[in-house]
C-alpha cells in the first residue's frame, strides 16, 4: 500500500500539490461559491449563508459524529436512522412533558437530556459490538440501523410524532440574534417593531448550538489525549494496544459518541420540523459520509479533521441550494456529489502525505 | 557479570508442539546477545515470553537476579524490557513526538482547567533523545509515514531509550534496510551497548551478528543447541549449529541430548 501509493504519484502534480496543499478542498469550495454567485438567482445574498447553515446543521454533526469512527478506519451506518429515532424519542417526550404542566423550556431541556441519555444507547451496542466481539463496524451500525428503523416506526406507527409545544418551533426556527434599525440587537427573541420595519435575524439558533458542540469535539480530536489516542488506532491499530492504549474502551466511546451526536441532530430536527420521523436522517447518512470522504479522510482511518470535514458539508451544501436555485431538479446533486467525492479521492492521492 | 536479563530452562508449549523447550540464556549490562535458529526454531516464542507475550509454562526469568512474572507486555515495559518488533508498531500517520509519546502523552493545562496535549513539549523531547542517538530526521513534524526505513527504525529505538529501557529487543532490526541504513541502525546497537544497555537481538543476518553482537545462542526446534562468543567462533561454525549439520564437531554437549 504504501508502495504503491509512492510509486502511483506523477511528478507533474507536485507544483499544483506545493501550491495548494491540502487546501485544494477549500479553493474548490470558493470557486463553487462564486461559480454559483455568478450563474444562480439570488444565491449571492447573506441570507443564502443563513440557509446554509440552517438546511444543513443534520449533516455537520452527523459529519463529526461519522468523522471521529473513520478515523479510527470504521464507519457507522446508523447515524441516520439513530437521528429519526431521537427525533421521534424528543417529539413525544418533551410533547408529554409540557402536556403534563411543565413549563415550555422546561420540558425542551428535560425532554432534550433524557433523548441524549436514550439515544448514546445504541452506540454503546455498536460499540460493544466492534470493539470486544470484533464485528466489523459495516456489519454492526448496519444492524443497529435496521434496528432503530424498526423501534422507531414501531414507536409511531406509520403516523409523524407531532404535537410539540409552540415553544419548540420557535426554539428550532429562532434566530441567536436579531437586529432592528432602531430597536437595536436583541438576543434570541424578536424585538418589538412596527409592521414593516426590517428586522435582521442573525445566526440560527440551533445553529450556534450545533456549532457549540462541534467546536468542543474538534478542540476533543485535535488537543485532547482522547483525539491522539483516535488517530492512533486509525493509524496503526497493533501499535496502539503495544503501546498501552485501552483501545476497546475509546472505540466504545466513540461509537457511543457517534450516536449522542446523531441524537442531537435529532432533536435539532424535530424542532426545525416541529415533528418526528423514522427516515428523518435518511439521505443524511450519505451526505455526512460523502463530506469526511470530500474533507479528504481515508476510508482507512488515520487522517481526517473537524475543519476539513465541515469544508466538505459545504461544498455539498453549496452544491444542493445553488443547484435548487438554479432551478436544476435536486436529483443532479446526487449526480454530483459522486463525482466530486470521487474527484476528491483521486485528488487526495496525489497531496502531500505529511498531513494529520 | 552478572546478567541484566536472564531466563532458566524456560519452556513454551501450544497443544502438542513444544515451542520452547528449557532454554536458559542471559544477557548483560553493555552487551549484545544474538539469538539464532532457522525459521520455527523458537527465537520470536522465547522473546514474546520474555516481552510479556506469552506466559511460559515452565522455568523462570530473572531480571537483575530476582526471579519476575511478566504477565503482560506493560509488566514488561514497566520493568525496563522494550520489544521492538519488525513491524516496529509506530502509528504511521502521526510525528515523531506523537509517536515517542503514544500512550504516554505530556499533558499542559490552558486556562486553568483544560488539558491538552503539549505537542511542543513532547517534540523537543524527540529531537533531545534523536541527538543523543546521533540521528537526523528532516522535520520532527512530519508523519512516519513520510521517513525511510532506517529512520522509522530510529524512531522505534528512539521511543524505547526514552522510556529508560534497560534491556532493548530487536526482531530483525535490519531486514527491511538499505546497505547504509542498515549499517547506521548497526552503530546505534553500538551507542546503546556503550550506555550500558543488554541487547538481544534475533537476526538472520550473519554479518550483522559478527559486526556488533558479543555472544551468540543458537535455538534449534525449541532448543538451545549452542553458544558462543563472537570472537572465538566462525560464520561456519554458526551456520552448522543452526541447519544442524555440525553438531559434534561443535561441541554441543547437551545438544544431542536433548533433541526429541
Amino acid at each position: 500500500m504504501e508502495n504503491a501509493r509512492a510509486i502511483g504519484r506523477p511528478k507533474g502534480a507536485s507544483r499544483l500539490r506545493s501550491l495548494l496543499g491540502g487546501r485544494w478542498i477549500l479553493a474548490f469550495l470558493i470557486l463553487e461559491t462564486i461559480f454559483f454567485c455568478l450563474t444562480a438567482q439570488g444565491f449571492a445574498h447573506p441570507s443564502s449563508a443563513q440557509m446554509l447553515l440552517f438546511y444543513g446543521t443534520e449533516v455537520f454533526l452527523l459529519a463529526v459524529a461519522e468523522l471521529f469512527v473513520i478515523i479510527t478506519g470504521g464507519i457507522d451506518l446508523s447515524v441516520g436512522y439513530v437521528l429519526g429515532f431521537a427525533s421521534i424519542i424528543s417529539t413525544k417526550l418533551i410533547t408529554a412533558l409540557a402536556n403534563a404542566g411543565l413549563p415550555p423550556v422546561l420540558a425542551l431541556l428535560m425532554g432534550a437530556a433524557f433523548t441524549l441519555l436514550v439515544g448514546v444507547l445504541p452506540g454503546l451496542v455498536n460499540g460493544w459490538l466492534v470493539a470486544y466481539l470484533e464485528v466489523p463496524p459495516f456489519i454492526a451500525t448496519f444492524s443497529m440501523l435496521g434496528a432503530c428503523h424498526g423501534v422507531s416506526e414501531l414507536i409511531i406507527q406509520g403516523i409523524y410524532a407531532m404535537g410539540l409545544p409552540e415553544f419548540a418551533g420557535e426554539v428550532g426556527n429562532g434566530h441567536f440574534l436579531y437586529y432592528a434599525p432602531g430597536a437595536g440587537f436583541s438576543f434570541f427573541s424578536r424585538p418589538e417593531v412596527e409592521r414593516g420595519t426590517t428586522v435582521y435575524e442573525i445566526v440560527p439558533t440551533i445553529v450556534v448550538l450545533a456549532a457549540v458542540a462541534i467546536g468542543t469535539l474538534a478542540f476533543v480530536l485535535a488537543r485532547s489525549r482522547f483525539g491522539r489516542h483516535v488517530y492512533a488506532i486509525g493509524g496503526n491499530r497493533d501499535a496502539a494496544v503495544r503501546a498501552g492504549i485501552p483501545v476497546r474502551r475509546r472505540l466504545l466511546a466513540v461509537y457511543a459518541l457517534s450516536s449522542v451526536l446523531a441524537s442531537l441532530a435529532g432533536i435539532s430536527y424535530s424542532l426545525k420540523y416541529v415533528s418526528g420521523k423514522a427516515d428523518a436522517g435518511a439521505s443524511s447518512l450519505l451526505d455526512s459520509i460523502a463530506a469526511v470522504m470530500i474533507g479528504g479522510a481515508s476510508m482507512f482511518g488515520g487522517s481526517g479533521t473537524v475543519g476539513r470535514t465541515l469544508v466538505g458539508c459545504l461544498v455539498i451544501a453549496v452544491l444542493e441550494l445553488g443547484l435548487r436555485m438554479s432551478g436544476t431538479p435536486t436529483f443532479d446533486k446526487y449526480i454530483l456529489v459522486g463525482v466530486i467525492l470521487v474527484a476528491a479521492v483521486v485528488v487526495e492521492r496525489y497531496l502531500p502525505e505529511d498531513r494529520k | 557479570m552478572e546478567y541484566l536479563l536472564e531466563t532458566r530452562d524456560i519452556t513454551k508449549r501450544f497443544g502438542g508442539l513444544t515451542a520452547v523447550d528449557g532454554v536458559s540464556v542471559g544477557v548483560r549490562p553493555g552487551e549484545a546477545l544474538a539469538l539464532l535458529g532457522d525459521n520455527g526454531a523458537g527465537k520470536s516464542t522465547l522473546i514474546k515470553m520474555v516481552s510479556g507475550v506469552y506466559q511460559p509454562d515452565g522455568g523462570q526469568i530473572f531480571l537483575e537476579g530476582r526471579p519476575v512474572h511478566i504477565a503482560s507486555p506493560m509488566d514488561a515495559l514497566a520493568a525496563g524490557i522494550e520489544t521492538i518488533y519488525q513491524d516496529l508498531a509506530l502509528a504511521e500517520n502521526l510525528d515523531v513526538g506523537a509517536n515517542i509519546f503514544l500512550g504516554r502523552e505530556r499533558m499542559k493545562r490552558r486556562f486553568g482547567i483544560l488539558r491538552v496535549l503539549d505537542d511542543g513539549w513532547m517534540g523537543s523531547e524527540a529531537a533531545k533523545v534523536l541527538e543523543r542517538l546521533d540521528i537526523h530526521i528532516p522535520s520532527l513534524r512530519s508523519t512516519i509515514r513520510t521517513l525511510s526505513g532506517g529512520q522509522r527504525q530510529a524512531v522505534a529505538i528512539s521511543r524505547s531509550i526514552y522510556w529508560k529501557a534497560k534491556i532493548l529487543i530487536m526482531d530483525e532490526p535490519t531486514a527491511a534496510l538499505g546497505i547504509a541504513e542498515q549499517r547506521k541502525v548497526l552503530n546505534l546497537v553500538r551507542t546503546l551497548k556503550d550506555q550500558g544497555l543488554g541487547i538481544i537481538i534475533i537476526s538472520h543476518q550473519m554479518y550483522d551478528v559478527f559486526e556488533v553482537a558479543d555472544r551468540l545462542a543458537v535455538l534449534r526446534r525449541g532448543v538451545k543447541v549452542g553458544e558462543r562468543l563472537i570472537k572465538e567462533t566462525t560464520p561456519d561454525e554458526v551456520v552448522g549449529l543452526i541447519v544442524g549439520s555440525e553438531t559434534v564437531a561443535s561441541g554441543g554437549a547437551r545438544s544431542e541430548g536433548s533433541m526429541r
